[in-house]
């Protein structure tokens, strides 16, 4: 199983999913009422290394978090 | 005394402890330039103060990849922020810049500064009778996002 984690305002409790890919992942996420909305701005971190291509395997036990647009300071 | 290079709290932050500590930490190590920039949560828009969420493991991988910049003009980077809530006229955010010459701490500290604001997983929420409400408007995508729309 896969981790995700949903960072900051996004304020959803992590899911655990059964996928092989970032382009599985999308599909489910795109059909999630409560997050499919944040997609196009989410950044997205594997195993805390954010990554700029949708072209990854994924393995159990890997972490995948979505990164919403940042304000420190 | 503080003197760690990244320090988060919970509140706001101690300032006078924090600047103090790094003054004491590195004014013996041959800096010729100490420039420190503390950010101050202001009255503004109705808000009592901000909020902040942090996201540590990337924002630690953030600040090591920051070091090894400034370590290639002999510098170093210094930084302090909060978690939670803080209230206006006290602190959420210091950043920091030891370097030989003034020159480079100057820009160092305006280029650190400048990528912390869209690059740091951090987010911002103003406080409005109680409630926490997210800053959209005044954040920043992190580059490469929506890979996943």
């Amino acid at each position: 199983m896969v981790t995700i984690d949903f960072l900051g305002p996004i304020n959803k409790d992590s899911l655990q999913v059964d996928i092989k890919n970032l382009s599985e992942l999308s599909e489910i996420l795109k059909n999630d009422e409560a997050v499919s909305s944040w997609l196009e701005t989410c950044a997205v971190a594997v195993n805390d290394t954010l990554i700029r291509s949708k072209n990854i395997e994924l393995n159990s036990g890997d972490k995948v978090s979505l990164l919403p647009p940042v304000c420190g300071g | 005394m503080i003197n760690a290079k990244l320090q988060l709290f919970d509140g706001d932050l101690p300032v006078e402890d924090i600047t103090n500590g790094w003054y004491d930490e590195f004014r013996n190590s041959n800096y010729g330039a100490i420039i420190t920039f503390v950010g101050v949560v202001r009255d503004e828009d109705g808000i009592d103060g901000l909020s902040f969420d942090i996201y540590e493991p990337i924002l630690n991988s953030w600040f090591d990849a920051w070091q090894k910049k400034a370590k290639k003009s002999n510098a170093i980077v210094l930084m302090a922020h909060s978690k939670g809530d803080v209230l206006n006229h006290t602190s959420s955010y210091i950043a920091g810049v030891c370097s030989p010459k003034r020159r480079v701490a100057l820009e160092l500290i305006d280029e650190f500064v400048e990528d912390f604001k869209k690059s740091a997983p951090i987010w911002k929420y103003d406080i409005i009778d109680g409630q926490r409400k997210y800053a959209e408007d005044r954040s920043t995508k992190i580059d490469g996002a929506g890979i996943l729309s």
